[in-house]
């Protein structure tokens, strides 16, 4: 099949299914109601009526938050496995997440009033400093920065982080207002949330697409890259900010989410193949569909109760990562 | 004329001084190849004129023109590498890789000029890849994926290409398709040919000009039957050879261990 085609397809698969999802998602949930007042609370609103206030404060904003973070994860992930030149890279393995976490722990230590903003600068800097701590750890040696030393410091400075997290959230008993953050969930982001890290979601997104056709030559070594003429420090460093952005705030709203950045690149790679200027928008939108459906059925499968969200994810993801790993390797 | 000339280049590794004050000439138009012994920094000689690594000391020329002062974006339409090990890009199709020898000609984000597009069939005849180009590299076999590489540093169409051990890992059979292809560049089309090789007797029978080196300090360099002698086996390899000829190249016959002046 034609590759633009075939692209194109994708892509409008991908929204139809990111629209279909949406609409769903506003539409069903704990609080039963019908699709009048879905269209009233959209259309006609009046604030008295309690069912059009859960849809607009409460559902609305979690399917946006859903779409943002998805998209956020899966494209860090995406940036990441390209730069480092490493499939098995997201901000999870590489310890970014475990960074950020920390510095929210500590934020809920020493500020505990502190606004959602204040926690979410505090998570940012976290991820900023975890991934310079990785990338210096694994280039101590000076030849080219092997992946696998790579993936190594990245996982023993997350276990190290968690472990500090952890043994701070016990002692200073804040196991309850940390929960959330370990089982990970687009419960509760609020529309002043989006407002005030909304912006900076698409800021990230929006350069990581103009990363795009850069990243194409990440597919060879630093060697072959330099000796085509063509310097990628500057796209490291601005993929590496990208990164930052992306994971810190997607970590101090839905907590650690683990394998949207994992899987979701290699599900857009399997369906389109290797261009990353095609790639990147796919992974954006699968990413969006995967955390709101996840978000979905996390409301839906035992309501009232919210069954844990990265929980959903990990079960609709792993078997149908595990499902095209074995089928790339048979043909 | 010399492609290529380092003059008192001196290179450190990890804090390791691995090339000490070395002067060579690298004439244009010729096949021209580095042995030596394992670690003796052949590789970090050839990346060294290849602009991947850096001199301590002492200055690397490209056409009479100091390497350092010229923009990497211009070297890569003179010269062309090879690197040693390639075990990524193996998602992409033989073509796509290919494609990537262009970048030094190609604007941001343009498309492939026609100029582009027949180069990359060109390079991909040469290669003979042409029934393989929409195979993916990882299904290719060991030669075919060298070949591939090579392709891509052919459609670079540079006067001179730099390839570090292109023969490594591959099976009788296939270095020789390799060394052919090489041998090929050379002639037809008239490149530079700068590599570095294991098999001394590859390295007799395909260049023109031969570098050793041991320890980081040139031993000899010039014509293969001036620098293939009893002596510079014993000295450089510690081995010793009996020396033919055939088709007028040496040939090195059978080896013993040669220990402190002795068999």
């Amino acid at each position: 099949m034609n590759q633009r085609l075939k692209f194109s397809i994708n892509i409008i698969v991908g929204l139809g299914l990111l629209i279909l999802l949406t609409m769903l998602s506003i539409r069903f949930g704990a609080n039963q109601n019908n699709n009048s007042t879905v269209f009233n609370a959209i259309f006609n609103y009046q604030a008295g009526d309690i069912d059009q206030r859960i849809i607009r404060d409460i559902r609305i904003p979690r399917v946006l938050g859903a779409i943002l973070i998805g998209a956020a994860l899966a494209g860090s992930g995406a940036l990441m496995q390209s730069v480092t030149k490493n499939p098995m890279a997201d901000s999870g393995i590489l310890g970014i997440n475990s960074g950020a976490a920390l510095m929210l722990t500590l934020s809920f230590v020493f500020f505990p009033h502190l606004s959602t903003q204040g926690t979410t600068v505090f998570s940012v800097f976290g991820a900023a400093f975890t991934s310079i701590l990785v990338f210096m750890i694994s280039s101590l040696k000076k030849s080219q920065m092997s992946p696998t030393i790579l993936v190594l410091s990245g996982m023993a400075i997350s276990a190290f982080f968690t472990a500090i997290s952890e043994g701070l959230a016990l002692v200073m008993h804040l196991k309850q207002d940390l929960a959330f953050w370990h089982f990970g969930g687009v419960s509760a982001v609020s529309w002043s949330q989006l407002k005030n890290l909304g912006p900076w979601i698409l800021v990230g997104l929006v350069v990581l697409i103009f990363l795009a056709p850069n990243l194409n030559l990440l597919h060879l070594s630093d060697d072959s890259i330099k000796s085509l003429g063509k310097n990628i420090n500057l796209i490291r460093i601005l993929a590496l900010i990208c990164v930052v952005i992306l994971s810190g705030i997607s970590v101090s709203l839905v907590g650690a989410v683990a394998f949207v950045g994992l899987i979701i690149p290699h599900i857009a790679k399997f369906l389109i193949g290797t261009d990353y200027r095609q790639i990147i928008p796919l992974t954006l939108i699968l990413g969006a569909d995967l955390t709101v459906c996840a978000d979905l059925i996390a409301r839906t499968i035992n309501p009232p109760n919210e069954t844990p969200f990265g929980l959903i994810i990990s079960l609709i993801g792993v078997p149908f990562f595990i499902y095209l790993a074995r089928k790339d390797g048979n043909s | 004329m010399n492609v290529i000339e380092t003059k008192n280049v001196c290179v450190s590794y990890d804090k390791k001084l691995t090339i000490h004050d070395l002067s060579i000439q690298i004439p244009k138009g010729q096949i021209t190849t580095l042995i030596g012994p394992n670690g003796c920094g052949k590789s970090t000689l050839i990346r060294t004129i290849a602009h991947l690594l850096k001199p301590s000391d002492g200055a690397v020329f490209l056409d009479s023109q100091n390497i350092d002062k010229k923009k990497i974006s211009d070297i890569a339409k003179e010269m062309a590498v090879l690197p040693q090990t390639n075990n990524l890009a193996n998602d992409l199709t033989v073509q796509e890789l290919v494609t990537f020898g262009r970048i030094p000609y190609r604007k941001r984000f343009s498309t492939l000029s026609k100029e582009d597009h027949e180069k990359i069939d060109w390079a991909l005849e040469k290669a003979s890849l042409k029934d393989l180009r929409n195979r993916r590299i990882s299904t290719l076999s060991g030669g075919q994926r060298q070949r591939a590489w090579i392709a891509m540093a052919i459609a670079q169409d540079t006067d001179t290409i730099i390839l570090d051990e292109p023969t490594t890992y591959l099976d009788l059979t296939h270095q020789l398709d390799v060394m052919l292809l090489i041998k090929e560049l050379n002639e037809k089309e008239h490149r530079t040919i700068i590599m570095a090789l294991h098999d001394l007797n590859h390295a007799a029978r395909f260049s023109d000009q031969l570098i050793a080196i041991k320890k980081g300090v040139l031993q000899v360099s010039g014509p293969v039957q001036e620098v293939i002698t009893k002596n510079n086996l014993r000295n450089i390899f510690d081995i010793d050879a009996k020396i033919i000829e055939d088709k007028s190249k040496p040939m090195i016959l059978t080896y013993n261990r040669w220990r402190g002046g002795q068999v």
